[in-house]
């Protein structure tokens, strides 16, 4: 059995899980506390005389990792190095950071000798003196931790190896993040990606203990994953090392979440919520991730984020007639207050859909103001903002299933342009949850290969070998790690033949001894 | 005579951009390296050709390499150490600065170097829009040296090609010269008098990339339509509104090549348009008629924000507007057509200028 829980700004949604089959599930408010929060979690669906079941394992996805960075709360003192001079030293690290954020960490930065050309040449040898006396300068500073990149280091990562070897000898106690197991190539949004990483590594220490606490404090002899943000789990202490990993795998786990709970593996799946809906879509059960580079508050990053488009409509927002609009605002938590179904004086989006008996709750005679035609026209708009998202997601013009899951579904109605069918799975509002629950293990890997000296077929199998690495590292059982996602691109203005190869794998958990 | 402001950064990389019909790279790393460069130098002054002494010596500088490697190995003052080295081997000093091409990435390149020498821009270049290839400037096709060129990288290294028969084959050397480099460098060409970039140059580029640029940020922040906006700025025709359809993409001998379908609304609604892209878009049909075709731009923008895509970026779902602008008059002569015209992409159909009604 396992468990699946995902803490989100106000609720913690939870359930067990018995091969495909749900046992158990629970919605409570997310606390201040962090163990605590998962206890009562773990507690509303583990009643007392079940704990000796055998879980094997829980599932966390969490919005904590997002959140400190959005408020730039409990972040580290963090150094960036760079490997690379004489090249990009016009354009330092973070030299595009919002001032506040980049004051929020102290942001120092140290460019040192390094860097790989494309084809694995080094741009320069790496200096040790040079590193060790960064360190130092660190030490003195009370950096926390450092974020290494060196240039074309997804081609070779051997002088981010050694430089991370040497800080780490010089300062013990300074975390080390290396961009080649953060992002991609682009070292400004690779690199601004591990520096989000490290200056998340002092939160993660607590953040994942806290979490290991609670499910030892129930000892449950459970192995503890966390969710990341390409629909794969990564173990504990991986995920105490990783915690960029985790941003945004809230969207991914409702994705994943509605591909199990409906068997299909190609859809386009919308979470409707109270202020928003995330809507993402599906390609071989897992969400497609960005192609470009994403903003995590205000800073560029290129690591592998879903590719998820939110729109401004929930059951909480905000309806006006005359003309017809809906959202922005939206009252959020206060739907049972502030509604007009719940006597309050603010037209809400569920209003609407309860006048049009989409949903049975609140008292109906308090909407007998709204007419009919008001009616017709808000539901309208909400299925044409909901197909117009849809649109700009698909991969072309054929029509694909659409799957509806949060607590918002009823919103959004049955005839959509563009969806082959839409579907309402049972357990939607916890899709989430569900999603965390039954993830596997996963690794990914992204490098350039000169074929110059290798053949295509040697590149691949390198990128295989590194993404299983990664795999194993993040906790799968190396015996069942296989290949889900392959992708080479050819690079231009390179008559040598230079490609990109991208490579997903996913393995299960191990098994309980 | 003006100055470049941060602000003005900002607007010339989303003018060239649309300059750049889908093609030139993102101006991203440019706009950062310009802006760098601009706060820790000062300003640069843009001079009109018309400004020009007789005495003057332009050179036109730009950056040449693979995009995927210039967002990684980011490029910095090479264009500067290009000049120098130029400089150092006529034994003269150049008086003002000009970019070889006004569409994408390329267009702010000549700020860098300006900035730090403190030497003017001129408000031309040599393209009026993107082209894939070095050999594609409008000064070469009107008899401009192409020689002696300097390439100059990252490490301190330069190289000059002292000559060359053909303005392609200082392409194919520079380009191997290149490689060696790491794939990514800048180059300066030999001066040019004030008379031959009045005669050769596409003219007040700059401004219209500024001014373009500026006209889509005012219609956003005004929530007014950015394309009338920026077709007031430089006047052009709405070839196509629609939705992306359709999208297939190949890199042959080192170029993104492709075609994009859109299905039309609007006006357009119930026919295709295809659009053929090599690096930039080249030639837009509708319904298998030919509605414009290289040298003229074709620019596709975002229909509702007016931003300009790039052809890498281009997605089904995508609402967009396909715009026609006319090609400067230097490219439709017979001359610039064989260097740019249809049939250098490959497509055997005659040039037909794009006619605004």
């Amino acid at each position: 059995m396992r468990i699946g829980i995902d803490v989100g700004g106000t609720n913690t949604d939870s359930v067990l899980i018995d091969g495909t089959q749900i046992v158990r599930k629970s919605k409570t408010t997310t606390t201040e506390d962090i163990t605590n929060g998962v206890k009562n979690s773990l507690h509303a669906i583990l009643p007392s005389e079940e704990k000796n079941l055998g879980v094997d394992a829980v599932m966390i996805g969490t919005t904590h990792f997002t959140n400190a960075l959005l408020q730039k709360n409990g972040l580290a003192t963090t150094a960036a190095l760079r490997l690379c001079l004489p090249a990009t030293q016009m354009l330092p690290p973070m030299v595009d950071w919002p001032k506040e954020m980049k004051e929020s960490i102290k942001g120092y930065t140290y460019l040192v000798d390094g860097g790989f050309e494309f084809d694995g040449r080094e741009i320069s040898t790496i200096d040790k003196g040079q590193i060790r006396r960064a360190a130092d300068d660190m030490a003195n500073k009370g950096v926390e931790a450092i974020s290494i990149s060196g240039i074309f280091s997804s081609v070779d990562p051997t002088q981010e190896q050694i430089a991370a070897q040497i800080i780490q000898e010089e300062t013990p106690h300074i975390k080390i993040s290396m961009s080649h197991e953060i992002g991609r190539v682009g070292v400004l949004e690779r690199e601004n990606a591990t520096i989000l990483n490290a200056c998340l590594s002092t939160t993660s220490d607590s953040v994942v203990g806290a979490f290991k606490k609670a499910v030892e404090e129930l000892n449950l002899g459970s192995a503890l994953f966390l969710t990341q943000n390409d629909g794969t789990l990564m173990d504990a202490d991986f995920a105490t090392k990783y915690p960029v990993y985790s941003i945004s795998s809230g969207p991914t786990n409702s994705m994943r979440g509605a591909a199990f709970l409906t068997g299909i593996q190609n859809a386009i799946v919308a979470d409707v919520g109270g202020t928003s809906t995330d809507v993402g879509i599906l390609r071989n059960g897992f969400p497609r991730e960005s192609s470009i580079a994403v903003e995590i508050g205000g800073i560029r990053t290129n690591f592998r984020m879903p590719d998820v488009l939110s729109i401004a409509l929930g059951g909480g927002s905000v309806v006006n007639t005359s003309p017809i609009t809906i959202g922005p605002e939206s009252v959020g938590l206060q739907l049972t207050q502030q509604s007009l179904l719940f006597g309050g004086s603010i037209r809400t989006a569920t209003d609407m859909a309860a006048a049009a008996g989409l949903v049975n709750i609140g008292n109906k005679t308090l909407l007998s103001e709204i007419s009919e035609e008001d009616i017709k026209s808000s539901l309208n708009m909400m299925n044409v903002m909901t197909e117009d998202v849809i649109d700009r997601l698909k991969f072309n013009a054929d029509d694909i299933p659409v799957i509806l899951v949060g607590g918002g579904h009823f919103l959004i109605g049955d005839d959509l342009a563009g969806a082959s069918e839409v579907l309402r799975p049972e357990n939607g509002e916890i899709a989430n949850a569900i999603g965390a629950a039954i993830a596997q293990v996963g690794g990914q890997s992204e490098s350039v290969y000169s074929l110059a000296e290798i053949s295509r077929e040697e590149a691949l199998s390198a990128a295989t070998e590194e993404a299983k690495k990664r795999a194993i590292s993040a906790g799968a059982n190396p015996k069942t790690v296989m290949v889900v996602d392959v992708e080479e691109i050819p690079l231009t203005y390179l008559p040598s033949n230079a490609i990109r190869i991208r490579v997903k794998v996913v393995g299960d958990i191990p098994e309980i001894s | 005579m003006w100055q470049v402001t941060e602000e003005d950064l900002l607007s010339i990389s989303i003018g060239a951009g649309i300059l750049g019909t889908g093609g030139g790279g993102n101006p991203y790393i440019g706009m950062l390296r310009a802006r760098e460069t601009i706060r820790q130098y000062g300003p640069v002054t843009v001079l009109s050709a018309d400004d020009l002494q007789d005495t003057d010596k332009i050179v036109c500088v730009g950056g040449i390499g693979a995009p995927t490697v210039g967002i990684e190995k980011v490029r910095g003052k090479q264009s500067y150490d290009a000049l120098v080295a130029l400089e150092n081997h006529l034994n003269v000093k150049a008086t003002a600065l000009i970019s070889n091409e006004i569409g994408g990435s390329n267009s702010l390149e000549p700020l860098i170097p300006a900035a730090i020498s403190g030497l003017p821009v001129v408000d031309a270049d040599g393209m009026g829009r993107a082209f894939p290839e070095f050999q594609m400037k409008t000064f070469f096709v009107y008899g401009v040296p192409y020689a002696p060129m300097a390439i100059a990288d990252e490490k301190g290294n330069v190289a000059i090609i002292p000559k060359a028969i053909t303005s392609k084959w200082v392409e194919r050397i520079a380009r191997s010269i290149t490689i060696q480099m790491g794939s990514v460098a800048c180059y300066a060409l030999a001066p040019m008098t004030a008379t031959q970039v009045r005669d050769t140059a596409v003219k007040d580029s700059l401004t219209l990339s500024k001014k373009l640029g500026e006209s889509v940020r005012n219609a956003n922040k005004t929530k007014s339509d950015p394309i009338n906006a920026m077709l007031k700025v430089n006047p052009g025709k709405v070839l196509y509104e629609g939705k992306i359809s359709g999208l297939q993409r190949k890199t042959t001998q080192g170029f993104a090549r492709g075609e994009v379908t859109v299905d039309g609304s609007g006006d357009f609604a119930g026919t295709v348009m295809t659009i053929e892209f090599q690096n930039e878009n080249l030639i837009a049909r509708i319904e298998n008629e030919v509605v414009c075709v290289v040298p003229d731009l074709i620019s596709i923008v975002d229909s509702e924000r007016g931003e300009p895509i790039t052809t890498e970026l281009l997605r089904y779902g995508f609402r967009i507007t396909v715009i026609g602008f006319p090609s400067p008059d230097l490219w439709t002569t017979k001359e610039g057509l064989q260097v740019v015209g249809p049939s250098c992409f490959g497509y055997e159909v005659d040039y037909t200028p794009l006619v605004l009604t």
